[in-house]
Order: C-alpha cells, then sequence, then structure tokens
C-alpha cells in the first residue's frame, strides 16, 4: 500500500477522465502526482466509464471525423442547448482546444473506431473511442502508472481544508482508514452530486427515492459540497440534473447506455393512472428524449409506461430488457400492474383521435391526433395490431448542474471573484460553467479532456514555481 | 442440461451488448451480432465460434463484473465453443471426449508413446533399435515403410473425414446455408491466414491485461504455420519416396527437412510463447474448466515437435530409433486426437468467418 504521507506536489481528486488528464499532464510537466480514485481498481473512472465518444471541432476530415465541424457551428449547438447559460469565452475556447485533443490523446493510449455504422449517426460531430469510455479509461490509467504517478484506488476525499485563499491539505478515507495529505497543488475532479440521494431530496423529494442513476454510485459530490461550504463560488442551477427516460427496470446506479429506451415518439405513454400526459410526438428522440426524465418524476410513483404495437416494434434499438407483450390492452395492464378500465379508455380515446397521414418514422410526419389533449403531434397510428408492447420508464439521472466556478486558467474562484491559489477544477465538478443547461452528446468529455488539461498544467506550473 | 444453462448466458449477454454496442469495433462478432435482434441456439454458437477470444471487449465493458450484469463474454463464449465442439463431434457417442479434455489428451500422448516403443522393441531386435542407421531407408529399419504409412494414412485420414464432418453438422446447426461466393471465400481466407481478429481492432489482443500486444497473434501464426510447413514436409517426404524412389532420410539441404526444421521451430516458439501466455495472462476472462485442453494441445502439439527437431539433429545416432518411436508416438496421438481435442476449433473458427464473410457479402457492409 501506497505510503501518502510524503509531500507531493501536486494531487488529483477523482480518477474519471477529467483528473487523468489532469494527473497524466502535471506529471508530464514534471511533478510528484498522487492520484486517489473514491472506487475500487474495477470500477474506477467515475461517469468516463459510461461514455462513447467526445465532441471534436475540425474544419477538415480527420481519420476518425467526417466533414468538417467549424467553430461557429460547434458554438451555435452549445449555445442553443444550453439556452445561453455558458460562458462564451470559456466555451469557445473549449471548442477551440477541442480540434488538439486527438493527438495528445493517442499518445497516451486512447483509440479511435475509424467510423461507425450504428443508430447514433454522429462520426461527423464526434470521434468514437475504441470499446468505449472504459478502455480509454484503462488506457489513461496505463499511461499513469508508466509515468510513476502514485494512484490510490477505494479512497474518498472528505475535506479539502481551505485557509486563507489555500488549500493547506486534504483529508481522506483510505481504503476505510483516515489519512491526510498535503499536495502544493489540488485538482478537483471529482464530479457532481448526482448519486447522493439525499441531496437529491433536497430539491426533489421523497420522488428522489425512486430515481436510477445512469452513471457511477461514487459521485456522492462531498468535495463540492465541501467546497461550497468554505466559500467557493457556485455555478449552475442547484435543482437541476440531466433526467431521462430509461427503462424501469434498470439497476440503481450504474445501468449506463443499455437501459436508454428509444420508443417513446412511436408510442403513446401513459402514468400509472392509465393516463397519457405530454405529447410523444414532439420532435425527434434526440432532442426530446432528456426532458422525459423530468415529466416522468412529476408522475406519482415517478414511473410511467410506454406503450407501442406490433407495427412499430422494429422502429427502435433493442432495449436490454424483454418487452411486456400481450393479447390486448386490457392483458397489458395487467402485466404493468396497472387498472384495466382507465388504460382502455385512454387506448380508445387516442385510437379515436389519430387522424390518417404518411407515417415516416425518419422525420417529423405531421401524424397527428385530433381533439386530444395533450395532442401527438407526430408519429401518432392507431395502437390496434396486437401483440400490444410495452415498457416500463423511470427518471434516469446522468449528471447534476451545479458545480465551482472556474477561470480560464481553470483556477477556482472564490465569492468575490478571487481563485483559491493552489486549486484547480475539471470535468463535471466545473462543467456548469460552460454547460449551465441542457446536453449536448459527447461534450462532457471534451470538457474533462480540455480542463483536465489545462487544470494539469496549471497545477503543476503553481507547484513547480 | 450444461449446455442450455450456457446459452441462456450467452443469449442474455448478446442482448446487452445488443444495445449497448460500444465494442462494435473490436471484431466480427459485434457486427455480426448487430445483424440480428434475436439470437438462435445455432446463431449464438456461430457467434461464440466467431470470437478468437483476444478479450477486448471485457476489459472495456462497463458491465463487466462486479457489475450486476456480470458480462464476460469471452469466458461465456469459449464456454459455449467447448459444447459445440461436443456436440457436433463424429461420431456422435465420443462427445464424452470433450468432458475431461485434458486428461483424454494426456492419455492418448502417453499411451500413443508407450504403444509405438512397445511395439518397436517387441518386433525389433535390440541391435536394430538401439543400432546407429545411416543412408536412405535407416527410419524404416526400425519402423517399417508399411506400418508407418498404413497407421499414418488411416489416422489422419480418419481425423480429417471427423473433423470435417463435425464441422458440417456445426454449419447447418448454426443456420448457414447455401455455397459461398468468391468474395466471402478470399475474405474468409485472408482473415484465417492474417489472423486477422486477434488483432483486437488495430493494437492487438489481451494476451495478458488491460494491455494490448500482438504476441498471441504471431505466436498462433507461428504455430499455425509451423505446423503446416510440417504436414508439408512430411507430404513432400511422402511424394519423394513414392514417386522418385527416394526413401528418408534426406540430407538437411533438403525440401522435406527443411520445411520441417522450419516448421518444428515455429511450433516450439508458438507452443512455449502460448503456454507462457497461459501462465502469465489474467485468468478472468478465460473459462477454467477449458484450460485442461487448451494446455494439453500445446503441449501435445509442443511436444511433437521437440522430438522431431531432436530426431532429426540425432539421427545418427544409436537414439535414432527411440526417438523415432517417440516422435511417432506423438504423431500418432495427434492424429488420434483431433477431432476430439481442442484442435477442432480451428475448423469451427474457419466456418464460423466464412459464414460472417458471406452475411457481409449480402448485407452489402
Amino acid at each position: 500500500m501506497l505510503n501518502l504521507d510524503q509531500d507531493y506536489d501536486v494531487m488529483v481528486v477523482g480518477g474519471g477522465n477529467a483528473g487523468l488528464c489532469a494527473a497524466i499532464t502535471a506529471r508530464e510537466a514534471g511533478a510528484r502526482v498522487l492520484l486517489v480514485e473514491h472506487a475500487p481498481r474495477a470500477m474506477r473512472g467515475g461517469n468516463s466509464r459510461h461514455t462513447r465518444n467526445l465532441r471534436a471541432m475540425h474544419t477538415e476530415p480527420t481519420t476518425v471525423l467526417t466533414e468538417a465541424y467549424p467553430e461557429a457551428e460547434y458554438w451555435d449547438d452549445l449555445n442553443r442547448v444550453t439556452g445561453g447559460q455558458t460562458d462564451e469565452e470559456l466555451a469557445r475556447m473549449t471548442i477551440r482546444e477541442s480540434s488538439r485533443l486527438a493527438p495528445w490523446m493517442e499518445a497516451h493510449g486512447v483509440r479511435f473506431q475509424p467510423s461507425l455504422k450504428g443508430t447514433l449517426n454522429l462520426s461527423r460531430t464526434n470521434a468514437f473511442f475504441l470499446g468505449g469510455g472504459k478502455a480509454l479509461v484503462n488506457a489513461y490509467y496505463r499511461s499513469a502508472e508508466q509515468l510513476g504517478i502514485d494512484i490510490v484506488y477505494d479512497t474518498e476525499a472528505r475535506h479539502l481544508r481551505l485557509q486563507e485563499g489555500a488549500i493547506r491539505e486534504v483529508e481522506l478515507t483510505s481504503q476505510g482508514f483516515p489519512a491526510t495529505v498535503r499536495a502544493k497543488a489540488v485538482v478537483v475532479s471529482s464530479g457532481g452530486f448526482q448519486a447522493n440521494i439525499e441531496w437529491l431530496k433536497q430539491y426533489w423529494g421523497e420522488a428522489a427515492e425512486n430515481f436510477r442513476i445512469r452513471g457511477t454510485p461514487y459521485a456522492q459530490g462531498r468535495v463540492l459540497r465541501d467546497l461550497l461550504d468554505q466559500g467557493v463560488m457556485p455555478v449552475g442551477d442547484p435543482t437541476q440534473c440531466h433526467a431521462v427516460a430509461i427503462d424501469g427496470r434498470a439497476p440503481r446506479f450504474d445501468g449506463g447506455i443499455v437501459t436508454r429506451l428509444d420508443c417513446v415518439p412511436f408510442s403513446i405513454v401513459v402514468d400509472r393512472d392509465g393516463q397519457r400526459f405530454y405529447d410523444e410526438g414532439e420532435d425527434v428522440w434526440p432532442k426530446r428524449y432528456a426532458i422525459w426524465g423530468r415529466l416522468v418524476a412529476q408522475r406519482p410513483g415517478q414511473t410511467a409506461f410506454a406503450i407501442i404495437d406490433a407495427k412499430s416494434e422494429r422502429l427502435f434499438m433493442p432495449s436490454v430488457f424483454p418487452a411486456i407483450r400481450a393479447d390486448t390492452i386490457g392483458e397489458l395492464a395487467t402485466k404493468f400492474g396497472l387498472e384495466l378500465g382507465p388504460l382502455e379508455e385512454t387506448v380508445r380515446r387516442f385510437n379515436a383521435a389519430v387522424r390518417p397521414g404518411n407515417f415516416d418514422s425518419q422525420k417529423l410526419d405531421g401524424c397527428a391526433t385530433e381533439g386530444l389533449e395533450p395532442p401527438k403531434t407526430n408519429w401518432a397510428r392507431a395502437i390496434d395490431t396486437p401483440p400490444f408492447i410495452g415498457y416500463p420508464l423511470c427518471p434516469g439521472i446522468t449528471f447534476t448542474y451545479l458545480g465551482v466556478k472556474v477561470n480560464e486558467r481553470a483556477q477556482v474562484l472564490q465569492e468575490g471573484g478571487a481563485p483559491v491559489a493552489n486549486l484547480f477544477a475539471s470535468g463535471e465538478i466545473m462543467a456548469g460553467n460552460i454547460l449551465g443547461k441542457g446536453y449536448l452528446a459527447g461534450f462532457g468529455m471534451t470538457l474533462g479532456t480540455v480542463f483536465g488539461r489545462i487544470a494539469g498544467r496549471e497545477a503543476a506550473r503553481h507547484a513547480l514555481s | 442440461m450444461r449446455s442450455a444453462e450456457i446459452r441462456a448466458d450467452a443469449r442474455r449477454a448478446m442482448e446487452v451488448c445488443n444495445a449497448c454496442r460500444y465494442c462494435e469495433g473490436f471484431c466480427a462478432v459485434f457486427p455480426a451480432m448487430e445483424l440480428r435482434r434475436t439470437f438462435s441456439d445455432g446463431e449464438l454458437d456461430y457467434l461464440a465460434n466467431l470470437c478468437h477470444n483476444c478479450r477486448g471487449c471485457y476489459y472495456a465493458c462497463q458491465y463487466a463484473p462486479p457489475h450486476e450484469f456480470g458480462i464476460n463474454l469471452p469466458r461465456t463464449f469459449a464456454e459455449l465453443r467447448g459444447e459445440t465442439y461436443a456436440e457436433n463431434v463424429w461420431p456422435r457417442p465420443l462427445a464424452r471426449l470433450f468432458a475431461r479434455n485434458g486428461l483424454v489428451v494426456s492419455l492418448a500422448a502417453a499411451l500413443g508413446i508407450a504403444l509405438v516403443l512397445l511395439l518397436a522393441m517387441a518386433l525389433q531386435p535390440a541391435d536394430v533399435l538401439y543400432g546407429a542407421h545411416q543412408g536412405p531407408g535407416a527410419f524404416y529399419a526400425v519402423i517399417p515403410y508399411g506400418t508407418m504409412v498404413a497407421v499414418a494414412g488411416a489416422t489422419f485420414g480418419f481425423a480429417v473425414l471427423a473433423m470435417v464432418l463435425g464441422v458440417a453438422r456445426f454449419w447447418r446447426r448454426a443456420g448457414a446455408g447455401g455455397l459461398p461466393r468468391v468474395r466471402p471465400l478470399v475474405r474468409a481466407l485472408g482473415d484465417v491466414l492474417t489472423l486477422r481478429y486477434l488483432g483486437g481492432g488495430g493494437d492487438g489482443c489481451n494476451d495478458r491485461d488491460e494491455a494490448f500486444s500482438q504476441k498471441r497473434r504471431w505466436l498462433h501464426q507461428s504455430l499455425f504455420y509451423g505446423f503446416l510447413l510440417c504436414l508439408a514436409s512430411t507430404t513432400v517426404a511422402a511424394a519423394y519416396d513414392h514417386f522418385l524412389g527416394l526413401p528418408a532420410p534426406y540430407p538437411f539441404w533438403s525440401w522435406p527437412v527443411l520445411l520441417g526444421t522450419v516448421g518444428g521451430i515455429g511450433m516450439v516458439v508458438g507452443t512455449s510463447g502460448l503456454f507462457g501466455l497461459k501462465l502469465v495472462g489474467d485468468r478472468a476472462p478465460a473459462a477454467p474448466r477449458l484450460l485442461g485442453a487448451d494446455v494439453a494441445l500445446i503441449v501435445l502439439l509442443g511436444m511433437t515437435a521437440v522430438t522431431g527437431l531432436l530426431l532429426l539433429g540425432l539421427r545418427a545416432t544409436g537414439a535414432m530409433g527411440v526417438l523415432l518411436a517417440i516422435h511417432l508416438g506423438f504423431v500418432l496421438a495427434v492424429f488420434l486426437t483431433m477431432p476430439y481435442s481442442k484442435f477442432v476449433h480451428g475448423g469451427f473458427r474457419v466456418a464460423a468467418l466464412l459464414r460472417y464473410a458471406m452475411e457481409r457479402d449480402t448485407s452489402g457492409a
């Protein structure tokens, strides 16, 4: 076991993508680096282990990206999804830097997939990691070990003692035992608080008990809370989180990608009282799936049921959990544990409201209901062809938006705006500076890589100066 | 029923994988999986045999143990491959030979050597067996030509027949039909000759741990080509004898000896390297039940090559007679166990690759 009782130049808290990038960069700048990871080795890597790609600006085709994705378009995408809740200066810096990441990543063992078939067509904007995020995390850990970075697993940072504008020491629980580490500079890359159900309850009440956390259970937000309590400036709406509707049979934590359900646009979605509550066909699924977590979270029991019929079964990616099948709507209601009457009535009324049209799953087809509340404005087809197929839905939390305020050097700012002299942040703990709202596929990894490298560079510079 | 449980495991794993698809860049298994939404028993057998056990997907898997989904595809597929070898064996009653295959192969080797040695000792006077023989026909002084050819021909011929029937049965049960066109044939042949899918998407496979390496690929091909060269050596020698009237042994600078020497060295390098990787490799993605069968085949092939090379080195001495008997004992064991050992994986793998090449051809991928 590692002797933590030694002075490090740089200590990195959190061993996901951002922390690894920070640790590697600091080490290559000549610093003695300690990386502490809350999870045991087998589950290391935070939410990065569930990711798959990184959004990268590029002006011409590369080996892994097609066509071009210029800064202006990237900025427009980011500005749109965040509804302006972003910091243009930091955002544009991140975007520009994203075009320079691939060679550095490859030099540290990350491998990209040449091209992609699949249902997600993101090969223009996003570079896919061969094997996904866990393969990337493995590559970085291996690189970190070879560089001589000290790594401890199963070690949680409990308290960063902030005194007179600098972090003096960090209190840990390392493999069950208390420990204190001193480092000249500290990088926090310890993620959000989405796995802290008690904290979520402050904003969501008891409903949070029924949330599933799509990623790591180690995102407890302990460092975030600790820093905010000591006068670090917050950023991002604390009440908000990225919530999508996932399969209701998903595990409590770490369900990842396979729990996603893409059937909503072709379905009707009812709550446990058998009532519809939102327009399932409002827009194409990638643009709408992030609102459904919140919608389901607001229903009684935080549960809902998507129902399709045999006509739509092949229109979406298979889920990992088997579809629930029945020959009649009544039988389906029984299998869901719902009352027969209301569900049958909802389906009957929906079918009666469907107007004829040319169904087309690939675009907004305008097949809509008439005189129904709420309406279904696209892909509305009568649910009349057995077998009837259903999936239970529940809210799946991806990440939270609350974070610490940073500047362009990744320095953490205190209330009043002065930076903490030796504290830097990267990854989800500071993502709210740039992604104040919404979601952009692969942007979390971009942000983590860009700010991880900045934080590592700046931390090493501070420690070695 | 064991195989039913293993298939249930494999089916569940494929359902998780098909909803995830992060691994699609690694090998042929995942693109083949993506062509399907459900998986029949035969299709699972096909996918399991398409898997080259590179382990890339295991280390990349966010659902690997200790995750509650517990996905360990290399192990699950290795176990299923083991079942397919047994279930498609010909003749059928010999399926049980796969149950404790390490023991079976080891016993076959021991008995093969003992049998040839005992017969040589019983049938040849001591001065012939232990004497130094030189010149054309020296080997046949110890083991008569007719006996050697008859036993080798019969056992090898039977082995080939049994393996072909086994693979044909697998091919049918996996639901493949029709004759392949030229393009997929060429593609599959290329996959076999280059062992493309131990390349794991570029940097090789995870033969030891999370790090990538081409070592296992090169070692396997060293063994594979070594074995082919040794077969070629034997074939050329038979032709020399039969058609040119030139009986063995041959001088060092002759085709049979050169092919055999290079092939033998290739086999020794390949088997010792693969054995070493078995010792140091991470056991987590391996199937413990199949370790015995794997090691037994590696050691059997390695010992066949070692004794062949020793025979070459010492053929002018009095040790030749005994060495020849031992070497031929190993060869006999190889031929006898071929259809009933890990050796059959080659036929199943080629069939799976061919089927994949045909699917790609039809799906236009």
